[in-house]
C-alpha cells in the first residue's frame, strides 16, 4: 500500500535522530508553522550571513508526527549553506512535488533526500505534514 | 474544574481488570462475526479491520438496495406530484417518518409530524440553535452544554450565544468521565435557557445523564437537547423516557445512507420556532412580499428532500430491528472489553477515558506513548485497519485532557475479534517501527 513507501529507513532515521532539530540562539530570522489539524506545531530559526544573502545555519523546534519532523530536518540539513534564492527555489520544487507534479531528473537531483517524501503527494491527508517546515521557510524568505 | 487524569494509566485499576476478565469470558463468542456478511463493503474486504463505526458506518446491503429502488421504482418529486409516482414517494417519506417516530419510542401516527428529515446532526443542531437560539435567547441568558460536545453541538451554541449576547457554559466531567448532578446544578440555573448534551460522547465513549440534565434543565425551565449521533447506534432510545425536548441523529451513523439526519422535537416548540431554511415546499401561500409557512415538519424541510436516502434510513432502522438491540449491544460490549484487556496489556499503549468497558460505548481512544496518533493511523493502514486520528471534532475536549490529539478504534455489533487481533498486531508493529524490534 502507499503508506509502505512512506515510512522509509531515511525518514524514520531522521525522525529518531533529528540532527538540525535544536533551539538556535544567534538566529536572524523565526518563524512559528502550525497545522492546526494535526496540532502540529514548529519553529524554524535561520542565521542568515551578513548581507542576507546567504543561510549559514538553520534549525527547529516542536512537535508533530514523524513525517512532519522528518521533513524538517531534511530540509534544514538541505538549505545549510545554500543562498536565499536557492533555498526558494528549492521548497518551490518541494511544494510542486508533494502537490503531485512530476519533476524533471535534474530537479529530482537538486531535492536530493527530500524526494523520498515524493510518495507523500499521494496522502492527502498526510501532505499538510511534509509542508509544514517548507511553508514555514517560504514564510522567513 | 475537574481533574484531568482521564488521560492515563493511573486508571487502570485491580478492579477495572477483573471487570474486563469477567466481561471477556462472554466474547468467547466473537470469533468470527455472522453480521459482516450482510455489508458488502465488509464481505468483499475480508482483510479489513475496519474501527472507525463511530466516523461513519459501513451500510448493510438491505440500505444499498432500498436507496437503488426508489429511483427505479418510485422516483418522483415527493409531496407535489399528482401522480402515481410522486403519491409513491411521498408515502415512502411518511412511512419513513412514522418508522423513525416509533424508532425512538413516540406514536408512528400521532407523532411523525414532529420528526424532521434534515441531513445530519450537524444540520439539525445548527437548525436548533439558530432557530430556537433566536426565539428564546436574550442578553444575559445562558446555553449550558458539556466540554465533551462534538464541534457540530458547540459552535452553533457559539454562534448563537454571540448573535444573542448570551454565555456559553460548560459542564465538565470527573475522572471517569461522569459529569455529576452538583456539576450539572453548578452549572445549570436560573440564566440557563438551553441545555444541550451529547448522548454519547465520541471521544470518551461515555453515556451522559442526559434525563437528570432534563430535569434539572426544566427546574429552571430551560429546553434539553440530545445530540443523539452516538448513542441511537449503540443502544435503544425512548425520549419521552429520556424527557428531553429535542432529540437529533445521523442516519450514516446507524448504518443508514450519508445525508439523511433526523430532529425530533417537541411539537408544540416546533410550532413556536421560526423556519430555519425557507424556499420551496415549507410553505403554504406565498405573495410578493409574506409567506405563511407549512405546518410542521414541512416548515423546516425547505427544498427538495434526499429522499431515497430517507427511504434507505427507513431500511436500516429495520435492519436494526431486525438484529435487535439486545444482539448488538452484548456484541459491542464484548468486543470493547476484549480490546481493552489487550490494549491494556501494551504497555506502550494509554487508554483515555473511564476505566470500565462498559461505559465505553463502542468508542475506545488512546495513544501510543511517544509516536504522533496520525502516524500510528498510517502505519496500522498498511496492516488493514482503519481508525481515526486526530482531535476527533473535539478540541476543548482535547484541550481538557490536556492533549493534542489522540487515535480512536471504534466498533460496532459487526466487528469481530478477528479486528481486534489486527488491531493489536498493528500496534505491535508500529512499536517495533519506531523503538527497534
Amino acid at each position: 500500500m502507499a503508506n509502505d513507501a512512506i515510512y522509509t529507513a531515511a525518514l524514520m532515521e531522521h525522525n529518531a535522530h533529528p540532527d538540525y532539530k535544536y533551539d538556535m540562539d544567534d538566529f536572524t530570522h523565526e518563524h512559528e508553522g502550525v497545522n492546526p489539524s494535526c496540532g502540529d506545531e514548529m519553529t524554524l530559526k535561520l542565521r542568515l550571513s551578513d548581507d542576507g544573502s546567504t543561510i549559514e545555519e538553520a534549525a527547529f523546534v516542536g512537535s508533530g508526527c514523524a513525517v512532519s519532523q522528518a521533513s524538517a530536518d531534511i530540509m534544514a540539513e538541505l538549505i545549510t549553506g545554500e543562498t536565499v534564492e536557492e533555498a526558494k527555489r528549492l521548497s518551490g520544487l518541494f511544494v510542486r512535488m508533494i502537490q503531485g507534479d512530476e519533476l524533471s531528473p535534474d530537479e529530482v537531483e537538486d531535492l536530493d533526500e527530500a524526494y523520498q517524501l515524493q510518495s507523500i503527494s499521494r496522502m492527502p491527508a498526510r501532505v499538510k505534514c511534509a509542508e509544514l517546515a517548507w511553508r514555514t521557510l517560504d514564510n522567513i524568505l | 474544574m475537574a481533574n484531568r487524569t482521564l488521560h492515563g494509566e493511573d486508571m487502570l485499576t485491580a478492579d477495572g481488570r477483573a471487570e474486563w476478565q469477567s466481561r471477556d469470558a462472554k466474547a468467547s463468542a466473537l470469533a468470527a462475526s455472522p453480521y459482516k456478511k450482510d455489508f458488502p463493503l465488509l464481505a468483499t474486504k475480508p482483510d479489513l479491520a475496519f474501527l472507525d463505526s463511530a466516523a461513519t458506518a459501513q451500510r448493510p446491503a438491505a440500505v444499498l438496495d432500498a436507496q437503488r429502488s426508489f429511483y427505479e421504482e418510485m422516483n418522483a418529486n415527493a409531496l407535489r406530484g399528482l401522480y402515481d409516482l410522486s403519491v409513491q414517494a411521498t408515502e415512502a417519506i411518511d412511512n419513513a417518518r412514522a418508522h423513525v417516530a416509533r424508532f425512538i419510542g413516540l406514536d408512528g401516527k400521532k407523532d411523525a409530524c414532529d420528526i424532521v428529515f434534515c441531513r445530519n446532526t450537524s444540520e439539525a443542531l445548527n437548525l436548533l440553535a439558530y432557530s430556537y437560539g433566536s426565539l428564546v435567547l436574550k442578553p444575559g441568558d445562558e446555553v449550558c452544554i458539556t466540554i465533551m460536545e462534538h464541534h457540530s453541538n458547540l459552535i452553533p451554541w457559539q454562534q448563537a450565544c454571540r448573535a444573542a449576547g448570551a454565555e456559553l457554559v460548560y459542564m465538565y466531567p470527573d475522572d471517569q468521565g461522569v459529569i455529576s448532578e452538583d456539576e450539572m446544578r453548578a452549572k445549570i440555573g436560573p440564566k440557563t435557557k438551553i441545555v444541550s448534551a451529547a448522548h454519547v460522547s465520541n471521544v470518551l465513549g461515555v453515556a451522559n445523564d442526559v434525563k437528570l440534565m432534563g430535569k434539572i434543565a426544566h427546574e429552571f425551565g430551560a429546553a434539553m437537547i440530545v445530540d443523539g449521533a452516538q448513542s441511537v447506534p449503540h443502544f435503544p432510545v425512548d425520549v419521552n423516557d429520556l424527557g428531553c425536548d429535542f432529540f437529533a441523529f445521523s442516519g450514516h451513523k446507524i448504518f443508514g445512507p450519508m445525508g439523511v439526519g433526523v430532529l425530533w422535537g417537541r411539537h408544540e416548540l416546533l410550532e413556536a420556532m421560526p423556519p430555519f431554511l425557507t424556499g420551496g415546499e415549507m410553505i403554504d401561500a406565498v405573495t410578493e412580499q409574506t409567506a405563511v409557512w407549512a405546518p410542521v415538519p414541512e416548515k423546516f424541510e425547505a427544498g427538495t428532500q434526499d429522499a431515497a436516502g430517507i427511504y434507505g434510513l427507513d431500511a436500516a432502522l429495520s435492519y436494526v430491528e431486525s438484529v435487535g438491540y439486545p444482539a448488538m449491544e452484548a456484541r459491542e460490549k464484548a468486543l470493547v472489553a476484549q480490546c481493552m484487556r489487550r490494549l491494556a496489556e501494551l504497555d506502550f499503549v494509554r487508554i483515555i477515558g473511564p476505566a470500565d468497558p462498559a461505559a465505553h460505548h463502542g468508542v475506545i481512544s488512546f495513544n501510543v506513548c511517544t509516536v504522533h496518533p496520525h502516524d500510528v493511523a498510517s502505519i496500522l493502514d498498511m496492516d488493514n485497519v482503519a481508525i481515526r486520528a486526530g482531535h476527533h471534532c473535539a478540541q476543548p475536549l482535547l484541550d481538557f485532557l490536556g492533549i493534542d490529539s489522540c487515535c480512536r478504534a471504534s466498533f460496532a455489533f459487526y466487528n469481530d475479534s478477528a479486528d481486534i487481533d489486527r488491531l493489536i498486531d498493528g500496534l505491535n508493529h508500529v512499536w517495533s517501527m519506531f523503538h527497534g524490534q
